[in-house]
């Protein structure tokens, strides 16, 4: 927790922020309202980009909760942001099943693609990269999401591909980039191999 | 009643008992960080493990129930190698600056390294820092040395109810802390410093001024307040160096407010260490002959009803009996022990009494609250209220100050016609109060210290007596005093005598020039201004406003000076120890009147502390029974009559300084710098 | 090799529609409410029949642990709680249930529910999991626009209501009482137990927690019968399980098998091989990060069940194959889940908060040999001082990797030594 970012001095969520928060709050019985603790912050997240200390005491004053609870929350999850990102967060996962697979060409082919390296934001503020880990998508590592979307089955090609599409605002593909159908067998399935298999009864 | 054999020996236990509170209980001491009786249970030390038979891992004795029939062992080769392992554990990021660390000599951690510890580390990697903390005037932060026990999280947001401390981040990097933009502002803060097991919160103010084995340490009772929590006095040569809570469940149980702990540097200012005389207006260093001899220069010739005394908020009995002996032999009548002019009724014990008692607040399940704030007027007594709201519910409600006490309770208003309302049956509190099994109610002297206090308390009287509150087996009609000496003085009947004056006559016979001569006795909240030309003679400890107006000074000792007694504010009569002597010349009180009765011809007849105790006992039986208890008769009190407008306050309007020593205290006044007065907690969240 | 018309999940590629209406012609919700018409009694016996134990890693039987439920609901109401946070490193087949296979979730939950008597259920499903968050939420909301869930789920006369809960990011929610923590919206700490969710769980109340693929699979046992579940497989070990294997295999995959199929079959039929040939393999890590590292000789002949795994002292955990071929570096495998485990851990207990950075610095210094001989015995040492020392079992999972690799590999721990020492000693 070195240098801190600039503090905004407050914080209101968008009336179709606050109508999402009041939703979330009604799937928690009355008086258990702290459990949306966690999609208000994301909600905050989402409307600004990182959690910042106001949204933290916004959010403590519309659960009931101490500032300080709420940020115990804010900081124990590795998905809040505690200062802000870029337009792109890019999080590769490094574990071992992605690492088996080549994360750490991966890794540099982001790290050449961006100039940056973890932990940092590009010139533009348009990309930062974290390192993340597991992401559970392991039979189709290494995976790198970034924001909400996953590209799975990479390669230092196709990553640098992903990010330079990005960076020239296009919308690459999510998912595998070698093409094949989620987590099925590269070549097709070994099994329900029959037309009837995938209707077949039970 | 389950049974289980502890190392070999058996107990008897109840239900939901924990294996390391029946071990406890045996004398088995099981070594522990984050657990504490006190706080809800954190099992995340790991040092308490012990083995259970059929239990295939080590288990943590401090979270596990007690089974009928449970085979436990507390000191096996397996048990013994898992407490070195967390012992290794804790150590391998804590600094072992012991040398240089003020928990030196009573460090839980130190103390069990000592039994688990090895010699030598094996950790070869970088050690973890944290940065300190700003947790305000009273709490050093060396919070590398923490071992995340979250003790201080738990006190904070249980006991206090002031959550503003936390742990962030996770793993390695679990950082406790406060919450950026808040202060560490209960009135209990202090406490957090003995519950820390280790030196990451240590006393700010005693900083680096001693090591613990160098104090000696007296068992004494607190006149800070009217709880008389008991405390220890730890001083180093003639030196009050820090004050500490002892366990007294009927009190305090453990805790301490702030400024019963922090004001300590008080005793050291502006002490009147010598007497002084008045001479062309102004005062003058003279000996103790002079001083007397000036006084009883005065009271040649004076009519025994020009006379009068006014015993401030922590005389001690003693001095007070020996007064009303003296003021007694001079003819005069005209003594008050209530200087804030409270309508306390001395002829009915039970109207001045918090009759519950502090402990026995806990059973009451609904509770009005009139003219008090008990977070700042007694704070340990507002974590017990908050203690059976959380535990077991409590309906609340209060008529007087709003503010955040911590727990939940409705703010029915501040005004006294709201009593009327309830004694008259036309408020709604009242059937919470009836429907109750222990119905209670607290008035403060915010209630009493006004011109319709009398009126107020005959209707608290009555809402007491409609809501059925008062029975032979539960009495819920509390009076709550702030000041250490009140109950004392009414209980030996320093009052006005038939026909006397009172307080508030008292000072007007002074402002008319009826009375020529008044002794107070460290009393400084009166208004010094409007004493006229009167001869003020005043018996002290601190140069306060009561000096200041003086035409003769008499130093005396504080409640750390002095083997006196204090009647608390549910009537237990406690004594004080001395920890030092008055500084230079001053000397205990009650032999400051002694010698002075001498020189004036009217000698009290005591010589020692026995005598001069005989004599209280003698003016009241209940001074021959410290520590006990006595249920007071129920009896009329209170006048009818119409209340005023003025709204219902608390008789304190700043928790941290409320009398000469905390008014002397740099610490005290850097509280007022740093919290206000107290109660300035915002963010807190809701007590709901 | 399983025969498809046992496989549950026939749609786990997602090669068809995951909506409501492509999985009812799967089969889903197909006589809901006349399984729910025969009882609360009835669906538990058949559940601990079907010999189903949990899917999420520990193993323990669903049907036992959903009897434990207070039989009548007291003052405080009962509650479904759904484990979808999955994070065990190699593990990804409860997203592939979530995402194509929605419907037998909110199926099963509602079973579920019914069975231990609980009107609301959570699913606590990764905050990464986005895209998958919101086909369950589609999918439920499907559920209860046509009847299926609601006021009167499947006009059983049960109420039932499913909420999406989502995480943000934090492995040790997996662990059940800090999921329930993390649901009250709180750090996700694991609580000490006693007392157990089924008791005590989310707020104070009687709580059952299962892992995704547990639930997803209770509408097709009791269907089809516990009795056709429980006889797949080996006994105690019975039906069909998902494995994901992933690492050095020439078809990395997600594949519904049946439990006991041997390592090697289940990799050869599935994933193509080890990449290079069964000769090329170094090591398996059979069930997710948590359990120890197999080698070869092992791997041979080992079954992918529970009690196989545990003869061979390892474990079927999530059932997360994760391959290593001989041009791995076992040590920096091992060592990269020790920062994860480091990384992941809570920071409450001592011995896993002080002990994980310890492991994974001493693991660091060995990938690289920068270490002495004596410190491989502290290091087993100290994950011995972790384990079984702390509130949950985080403690063991970042123990377990590094024993095995002692265990398995040791030579190379030594050699690395020994060489980085001459190199030293030569410069």
């Amino acid at each position: 927790m070195s240098d801190s970012p600039a503090e905004p001095a407050a914080f209101a969520f968008t009336a179709e922020s606050a109508e999402q928060a009041r939703a979330f709050i009604a799937r928690y019985p009355i008086g258990r309202q702290q459990s949306a603790v966690m999609p208000l912050l994301d909600l905050a997240q989402r409307q600004e980009g990182w959690v910042s200390r106001a949204a933290i005491e916004a959010i403590a004053d519309m659960l009931g909760m101490a500032p300080i609870q709420v940020e115990e929350v804010a900081t124990f999850y590795t998905m809040y942001n505690r200062r802000p990102v870029g337009r792109f967060h890019v999080q590769i996962c490094t574990n071992l099943p992605c690492m088996l697979r080549g994360s750490d060409a991966v890794l540099d082919s982001v790290r050449e693609t961006l100039g940056i390296g973890i932990g940092e934001t590009t010139a533009d503020g348009l990309f930062t990269l974290s390192e993340a880990e597991c992401l559970g998508a392991c039979v189709n590592a290494p995976v790198i999401q970034i924001n909400d979307d996953y590209y799975e089955d990479l390669d230092a090609a196709s990553t640098r591909a992903v990010l330079e599409a990005l960076g020239r605002g296009e919308t690459p593909k999510t998912g595998s980039q070698t093409g094949r159908q989620t987590s099925c067998p590269a070549g097709g399935p070994t099994t329900l191999t029959s037309p009837a298999a995938a209707t077949e009864r039970a | 009643m389950p049974k289980l054999t502890i190392d070999g020996r058996e107990i008897d236990v109840e239900p939901g008992t924990t294996i390391l509170q029946a071990a406890d209980r045996l004398g088995i001491e099981i070594p522990r960080f984050c657990y504490h009786e006190r706080l809800a249970i954190a099992g995340n030390c790991r040092m308490c493990l012990v083995e259970v038979e059929k239990v295939p891992k080590p288990v943590a004795s401090c979270a596990m129930p007690v089974a009928d029939g449970m085979v436990v062992q507390t000191n096996t080769p397996v048990v013994r190698k898992a407490r070195q392992g967390v012992m290794e554990f804790l150590l391998v990021n804590h600094p072992l600056d012991c040398p240089i660390c003020d928990q030196g000599g009573e460090c839980d951690l130190q103390d069990q390294a000592m039994a688990y510890g090895s010699d030598r580390s094996r950790y070869e990697e970088t050690k973890r820092a944290q940065p300190d903390k700003d947790y305000g005037p009273l709490i050093a932060t060396h919070m590398t040395r923490c071992i995340q026990c979250t003790r201080c999280i738990r006190f904070a947001a249980e006991i206090a109810g002031t959550p503003v401390l936390g742990g962030l981040g996770r793993g390695e990097h679990l950082e406790v802390t406060r919450y950026v933009g808040e202060t560490v502002s209960s009135e209990l803060s202090g406490n957090l410093i003995d519950l820390c097991p280790v030196g990451a919160l240590t006393n700010k103010p005693a900083s680096f001024r001693y090591r613990s084995w160098e104090l000696r340490r007296t068992e004494t009772v607190d006149a800070m307040d009217g709880l008389g929590a008991a405390i220890r006095v730890d001083s180093r040569g003639n030196e009050v160096i820090r004050v500490l809570p002892r366990i007294n469940e009927d009190i305090n149980e453990e805790w301490l407010g702030d400024r019963s702990r922090f004001a300590c540097d008080g005793l050291k200012r502006q002490r009147l260490d010598r007497p002084y005389v008045r001479k062309d207006g102004k005062l003058t260093p003279a000996t103790w002959p002079e001083a007397f001899a000036a006084i009883a220069a005065r009271l040649t010739g004076l009519e025994g009803s020009a006379i009068a005394a006014i015993a401030g908020d922590q005389a001690d009995a003693e001095t007070m009996a020996a007064t009303k002996d003296l003021l007694a032999a001079l003819g005069s009548l005209h003594l008050d022990c209530r200087q804030d002019g409270a309508a306390l009724d001395p002829t009915v014990r039970a109207s001045y009494l918090f009759n519950s008692t502090i402990a026995g607040i806990e059973q009451a399940d609904a509770l009005l609250l009139i003219g008090t704030n008990p977070r700042i007027e007694a704070p340990v007594l507002n974590a017990r209220l908050r203690k059976r709201w959380l535990e077991h519910g409590l309906a609340a409600a209060a008529i007087g100050p709003k503010a955040d006490l911590t727990f939940a309770h409705d703010w029915l208003g501040d005004s006294p016609a709201l009593l009327t309302e309830l004694a008259e049956g036309r408020h709604p509190f009242l059937a919470t109060l009836k429907a109750a099994k222990h119905p209670a109610l607290i008035i403060g002297q915010g209630a009493l210290a006004r011109d319709d206090g009398a009126v107020l308390l005959g209707l608290a009287r009555r809402i007491a007596e409609s809501a059925g509150m008062v029975r032979e087996d539960w009495n819920g009609f509390n009076v709550l005093h702030t000041a250490a000496a009140r109950v004392g003085g009414l209980d030996l009947g320093f009052v006005p005598g038939p026909g006397g004056r009172d307080t508030k006559a008292i000072i007007a016979g002074a402002a008319s020039g009826a009375v020529k001569v008044l002794f107070l006795l460290g009393a400084d909240e009166i208004e010094m201004g409007a004493l006229g030309d009167a001869f003020v003679v005043y018996l002290g400890s601190h140069g306060d406003a009561g000096a200041h107006r003086a035409d003769v000074i008499l130093p005396g000792a504080a409640y750390t000076e002095k083997d006196a007694t204090y009647v608390n504010t549910e009537g237990r009569v406690q004594r004080t120890r001395r920890a030092v002597f008055p500084p230079g010349e001053a000397k205990e009180d009650w032999r400051v009147i002694r010698a002075l009765s001498e020189v004036l011809g009217h000698t009290v007849p005591f010589d020692s502390l026995d005598q001069i105790r005989a004599r209280l006992t003698n003016l009241n039986p209940l001074f021959g029974h410290p520590g006990s208890l006595e249920r007071a008769l129920w009896e009329p009190f209170g006048r009818p009559g119409a209340t005023d407008d003025r709204p219902l306050a608390s008789i304190l309007d700043s928790y941290y300084m409320t009398d000469p020593i905390s008014r002397a205290s740099t610490t005290m006044a850097a509280c007022v710098a740093a919290f206000g007065g107290g109660c300035n907690h915002h963010k807190a969240g809701h007590h709901a | 090799m399983l025969r498809d018309r046992d496989r549950i999940f026939t749609n786990l590629y997602g090669f068809h529609d995951w909506r409501l209406k492509g999985a009812q012609a799967r089969g889903d919700w197909s006589g809901t409410r006349e399984l729910l018409a025969k009882g609360r009694d009835w669906v538990i016996e058949e559940m601990k029949s079907s010999g189903l134990r949990g899917r999420g890693g520990a193993g323990f039987p669903t049907g036992v642990k959903w009897s434990f439920m207070p039989k009548v609901e007291g003052e405080r109401p009962h509650y479904l709680v759904i484990n979808a946070d999955e994070g065990e490193p190699g593990t990804c087949k409860d997203r592939d249930i979530i995402r194509h296979e929605p419907h037998k979730l909110v199926e099963g939950a509602l079973i579920a529910g019914f069975a231990i008597g609980a009107r609301v259920g959570y699913i606590y499903i990764r905050g990464e999991f986005v895209a998958e968050a919101q086909n369950l939420q589609a999918a439920i909301d499907e559920a209860r626009a046509a009847g299926l869930i609601g006021p009167n789920a499947c006009g059983s006369g049960w109420p039932f209501e499913l909420y999406v809960h989502r995480g943000a990011g934090a492995y040790i929610c997996g662990e059940e009482s800090a999921l329930i923590e993390s649901l009250e919206g709180k750090k996700g700490q694991p609580r000490l137990k006693p007392p157990f969710p089924a008791g005590v769980g989310l707020y104070g109340c009687p709580t059952t927690v299962n892992n995704v693929e547990s639930i997803a699979v209770a509408p097709t046992i009791l269907r089809r019968g516990g009795a056709w579940f429980a006889a797949l497989g080996r006994p105690k070990n019975s039906g069909t399980k998902v494995f994901c294997i992933s690492g050095h295999v020439n078809n990395p995959c997600n594949v519904e098998e049946e439990m006991g199929i041997p390592l090697r079959e289940l990799i050869e039929t599935h994933a193509g091989g080890v990449r290079g040939g069964w000769d090329n393999l170094l090591a398996v890590i059979p069930g997710g990060s948590s359990v120890p590292v197999l080698t070869k000789d092992i791997c041979d002949t080992v079954l992918m069940d529970f009690d196989s795994l545990r003869d061979v002292r390892s474990g079927l955990g999530t059932a997360a194959v994760i391959v290593m071929d001989k041009s791995t570096d076992i040590v920096r495998a091992i060592a990269r889940l020790s920062k994860f485990y480091a990384h992941e851990s809570c920071g409450q207990c001592t011995p896993c908060r002080e002990g994980t950075g310890w492991l994974a610095r001493i693991m660091a210094r060995m990938v690289t040999g920068d270490a002495e001989p004596h410190e491989i015995e502290r290091l087993d040492q100290l994950t011995r001082q972790i384990e079984g020392h702390t509130i949950c079992a985080l403690g063991d999972a970042a123990a377990w990797p590094i024993q095995g690799l002692i265990r398995a590999f040791r030579p190379e721990l030594e050699r690395r030594i020994a060489e980085r020492q001459s190199r030293g000693r030569a410069a």
